[in-house]
């Protein structure tokens, strides 16, 4: 393994992982702007009515979920998971997609620093580099379901 | 101006009022909310609660930059205090704020050398799969339950920033054998000296122990855990303390996307609470840091302990179902 010489300067690993990641973050941040103005604008039509969500937010979750499902959205299954991209045509659910990136961003980041680091010879850091990042993705796949 | 729109300005008001001294109405409020599962029609219009939560991040962005804590440590406790949205999307919400938080200061600490990747690796790594596990137990567990313990983690981060101390550069004689075969290490550059400093941490598998809780508990609650994070990075495992800040707030960008996914994979991610919350949260962070220029940090962090405790106080007695105020 050759020992990369140890400096005041970012890793060239570090460097590739906060470039991803500024991108992901500016791109999310930006598009949570313009997807929150169409749906507070009312440019795009929401599932819930922006006058009615209040009388939602202060149930727990589940009871919140039956009861959108029932007054607006008259599905089979509650809407979780990745549920809401079969709604991202609505001004509500659209905003997920911003959500979505923002909290995605990091595996990506992940991901793309492994080959440099297999190639540097660091065989520890690129298993836990890519053992995060089959976490992370496990965490947002949905499989993890839990609930009262 | 019309009738209607000065009763609107007036609710406004008093809504900012209310949320920014804390008061008992607004406790009131929340209480009410928890206990109804559908709550009567309000004559309150739709866009109030969004603009309240606006201001109130707003200033709670700035107080958090002023006190060098993290937004979300101060949003969720006040939040599910003091307003009537329920716990579960405050803790989603509060994920996010201090996610956002963590992806904008992120990539400029990496770059500038200050947040060190691989001291993160290894402590994000157990980080994350315990915010995952604290997530799903907050998620499953009765919401009275987590609201105390909620309560009670606040008072001891309020006990741990009136007590801990810190230590600009840590004497660590000799790195540990785990730190050293993962070349935990660096050298960063100190601007206020002009010297480029050695560091090496020591103690590294009691600090990666300590995570399995810290993450537990950013997932559990929703809190970002820079209040736990820097003081075991710097007390214990002896990186100085500006690596420590740095890597903190690097390592909340990826403890709490662990525990967000969670949370907005079980549906606890309402845009209308997200959105004003983060924007207001990132304008009082800009506005923070310049008022920090001419601010007393002592004054602003004694105020920060005050709230904490109050909001702590407040956590604890609305899961025990005490009305105290």
């Amino acid at each position: 393994m050759s020992e990369p010489k140890i400096t005041a300067q970012a890793t060239e690993e570090q460097l590739l992982y906060a470039n991803i990641l500024e991108k992901g973050m500016l791109i999310g941040l930006l598009m949570m702007f313009g997807t929150f103005a169409l749906y507070v604008f009312g440019i795009m039509k929401p599932s819930i009515p922006v006058t009615e969500i209040a009388s939602y937010w202060n149930q727990p979750v589940h009871d919140y979920l039956v009861a959108i499902n029932q007054n607006f959205l008259h599905w089979d299954h509650l809407p979780t998971g990745w549920a809401w991209l079969k709604l991202v045509g609505k001004g509500d659910f659209l905003n997920f997609i911003p959500i979505a990136i923002l909290s995605g961003v990091t595996i990506f980041c992940y991901l793309a620093i492994v080959p440099g680091l297999f190639k540097r010879g660091d065989k520890a850091y690129a298993i836990m580099a890519l053992a995060e990042a089959a976490i992370l993705a496990l965490a947002a796949s949905g499989l993890l379901a839990v609930g009262h | 101006m019309s009738k209607s729109m000065l009763q609107k300005l007036g609710g406004i008001q008093a809504s900012l009022v209310c949320a920014l001294t804390l008061s008992p109405v607004w406790a009131f409020a929340s209480e009410a909310g928890t206990a109804a599962p559908v709550p009567p029609a309000s004559d309150t219009a739709w866009w109030v609660w969004p603009l309240v939560l606006l201001i109130v991040t707003f200033f709670m962005g700035i107080v958090a930059v002023l006190g060098g804590v993290g937004g979300g440590v101060l949003y969720v406790p006040i939040i599910s205090g003091f307003f009537p949205f329920h716990l579960d999307f405050v803790r989603g919400t509060g994920l996010l704020v201090a996610l956002s938080g963590a992806l904008a200061a992120g990539p400029g600490l990496l770059k500038m050398n200050m947040a060190s990747l691989r001291l993160a690796i290894p402590v994000a790594l157990i980080a994350s799969t315990m915010a995952i596990v604290g997530a799903m137990v907050g998620l499953a567990l009765p919401t009275n339950i987590v609201q105390i313990l909620l309560g009670a983690t606040i008072l001891g981060i309020v006990v741990i920033m009136f007590t801990a101390k810190k230590s600009a550069i840590p004497d660590v004689k000799e790195a540990d054998a785990l730190s050293s075969a993962l070349r935990i290490t660096g050298i960063y550059h100190e601007a206020s000296t002009g010297q480029d400093i050695n560091w090496k941490v020591h103690r590294t598998p009691l600090g990666l122990a300590t995570f399995i809780i810290i993450g537990f508990m950013a997932g559990m609650f929703g809190l970002g855990a820079g209040w736990a994070n820097v003081p075991v990075l710097n007390l214990m495992m002896g990186a100085p303390l500006k690596i420590s800040v740095a890597t903190s707030k690097f390592l909340l960008s990826i403890t709490d996307t662990s525990a967000a996914w969670i949370y907005l994979n079980k549906g606890c991610v309402i845009p209308m609470m997200v959105v004003p919350s983060l924007i207001g949260i990132m304008l009082g962070s800009f506005v923070g840091v310049r008022i920090l220029k001419v601010a007393k940090p002592t004054f602003i962090r004694w105020m920060v302990i005050g709230i904490l405790g109050f909001a702590g106080i407040k956590a604890l007695t609305k899961g025990l179902g005490i009305d105290l105020f």
